[in-house]
């Protein structure tokens, strides 16, 4: 029992003091954005690296999963004979929800896991601590402009995805299943509203790419410098990007949606 | 500096260090004295009797690494335009030795000068400001690996020089002219022997044209050539940029080849110093231990455990 204790106890202080620098590297990360306003080039490549190299599975996961949204609606909707309403609920479901979450999802697995390795790695090789002998600074020439390429791509990324998910939604019901064209998108327009849906969404899009780009940056930084720390880092930093983004979403949606 | 003349004076005079050391004014405290030993010897090597031509100093000097002592009270000096070598045993602390001096770490007690200012009481822009006059050169070369040789020496000039890319190209390709791999320039990391990576790193910790250059292990795994290679450029380049070198290794031969002066480290503390000819002709059992390679000796061969028979004999 007391083994208990004490193992709890020294736990949670290893977590405590985790947060803590986590917290100190997030604000020495932030101290890097003078550097990336002088040199718009070095975001401009991770950009790239972070951003448009998840296109690829943002798009593809994004027509599915709205393909899925428009049977499934339409198998419950139709029910009630209102199969009318299925582009709202597509819309919603997508903008509010599945848009951010899901892209944040998948963001972490392939542009966080990414990260966390490329900085353990180039940690385990004394590249950042050979950078620092060369007197620049690891945390705002590497890690800085990683980070805000996913504060940036990540709200894109979700924009994309709801709208390629919209498309699959109006594909399957309108396209497959037959409901009315012209109800699909007139009471999408009618029920969606900029401020409470999509400028939402956005936001937890946002909160989202902050946190899981934080979360891959101070691990990878974090790793014990050796294939097995890199490696336990990687699998740490999906893991709590996961739980974090969804416990965020909660948090987020008790805010933003409760009346 | 009075004092300094004085010292001067005498020591013609004297035929050993051992006679100098007690002309030394003895009430002076222990830890004192100990650094002015040190500072003497440092006159026998340099010859040239002024704290000027010392280039890091470093006085009573601890370290811990969780509750582990590495370094306990070690006072050295290095001289400018020599080639000084930390020598020891694999884990005594030397790569940290050189992270203390570079000030990525600090230590517990004690202090490091380098050309005059304590590095590790500098804050941030001014510890980096400090370390483009230090070069460093890593164990594993710690090359970019996402940028060619050529990307990669020019690194440190593109990110401090801002000088225009006409003349980082002149000057990429002199270092690396000195280090023989100028068409090697556009080759990747991954493409180079450990050699090479090791001179591609070279010309990049001189880009800057540095004071001083640090070496963490340059001769670790090297086959002979590249070994002879790496021995003839820290030499050379000692000599014709007029830089201070400092090489760590336990590579005892190559680096007594090349060394003006060496510190021998063992468990935190400096087992012997000299210059290379002082350490070769060493009677003390650790040091010739150490520059014998004997398997057995003050270093014992046993990790230390208890009874042989009586282990074997335990029954579960």
């Amino acid at each position: 029992m007391e083994n208990l204790l004490r193992a709890l106890g020294r736990n949670t202080l290893l977590r405590v003091a985790k947060l803590g620098r986590a917290s100190l590297f997030m604000l020495h990360v932030l101290s890097g954005l003078p550097l990336i306003l002088r040199r718009p080039g070095l975001l401009a490549a991770q950009m790239y690296s972070v951003g448009v190299l998840s296109l690829m599975i943002i798009l593809v996961s994004g027509l599915f999963v709205g393909m899925v949204l428009g049977l499934q609606g339409y198998y419950v909707l139709s029910d009630f004979a209102a199969e009318q309403a299925l582009g709202v609920m597509v819309a919603t479901s997508l903008v509010r929800e599945l848009g951010p979450v899901v892209t944040a999802l998948l963001f972490s697995g392939r542009a966080g896991s990414s990260l966390t390795a490329e900085i353990g790695l180039m940690k385990a090789t004394e590249q950042l601590s050979g950078m620092e002998m060369m007197a620049v600074d690891p945390i705002k020439r590497i890690i800085a402009p990683r980070f805000f390429a996913g504060l940036i791509s990540m709200p894109l990324l979700a924009s994309l995805f709801s709208m390629v998910g919209v498309a699959g939604g109006y594909f399957v019901g309108v396209g497959l299943l037959g409901v009315d064209e012209g109800a699909f998108w007139s009471q999408m327009r009618a029920q969606i509203d900029f401020y409470d849906d999509i400028l939402n969404g956005v936001i937890k899009s946002m909160v989202f790419g902050a946190v899981v780009t934080w979360i891959a940056v101070f691990e990878g930084d974090d790793a014990v410098p050796t294939s097995e720390g890199v490696s336990r880092a990687t699998t740490r930093s999906v893991v709590s990007s996961a739980f974090a983004v969804l416990s965020c979403d909660f948090v987020l949606t008790a805010l933003m949606f409760g009346d | 500096m009075n004092d300094a003349v004085g010292y001067a004076e005498l020591l013609p005079l004297t035929q050993g260090f051992d006679q100098l050391k007690l002309t030394v004014n003895l009430s002076v405290r222990d830890n004192t004295r100990l650094t002015e030993n040190i500072w003497l010897q440092s006159y026998r090597m340099t010859g040239v009797c002024s704290p000027e031509d010392i280039l890091v100093s470093i006085r009573d000097l601890s370290f811990f690494r969780d509750e582990r002592k590495i370094f306990d009270g070690v006072c050295l000096d290095i001289p400018k335009g020599k080639v000084t070598a930390i020598m020891g045993p694999s884990g005594t602390g030397k790569t940290t030795l050189l992270k203390l001096i570079g000030g990525q770490i600090k230590p517990s007690a004690g202090t490091v000068v380098f050309d005059g200012v304590t590095v590790h009481e500098q804050r941030p822009d001014a510890l980096y400001r400090l370390r483009k006059r230090m070069g460093m050169l890593f164990q594993s070369g710690a090359l970019l690996t996402d940028l060619s040789v050529f990307d990669n020496v020019a690194f440190p000039l593109r990110e401090h020089s801002g000088l225009p890319e006409s003349i980082i190209r002149t000057l990429v390709l002199i270092k690396l002219q000195a280090v023989g791999l100028r068409g090697a320039r556009d080759l990747m990391p991954a493409q180079l022997s450990g050699g090479m990576a090791r001179r591609v790193a070279l010309a990049r910790a001189i880009a800057l044209d540095p004071l001083m250059v640090m070496y963490d292990e340059p001769f670790t795994g090297q086959d002979p050539i590249s070994m002879g290679v790496l021995v003839k450029l820290i030499r050379d380049l000692n000599r014709e940029m007029g830089l201070t070198s400092v090489v760590v290794s336990h590579d005892v031969h190559e680096t007594a080849a090349i060394a003006d002066y060496v510190y021998l480290i063992s468990d935190g503390k400096i087992a012997g110093q000299g210059t290379p000819d002082d350490i070769r002709r060493s009677e003390s059992p650790w040091i010739r231990q150490f520059m014998d390679g004997l398997a057995d000796g003050p270093v014992a061969f046993h990790y230390p455990a208890r009874d042989y028979a009586e282990d074997l004999m335990e029954l579960k």
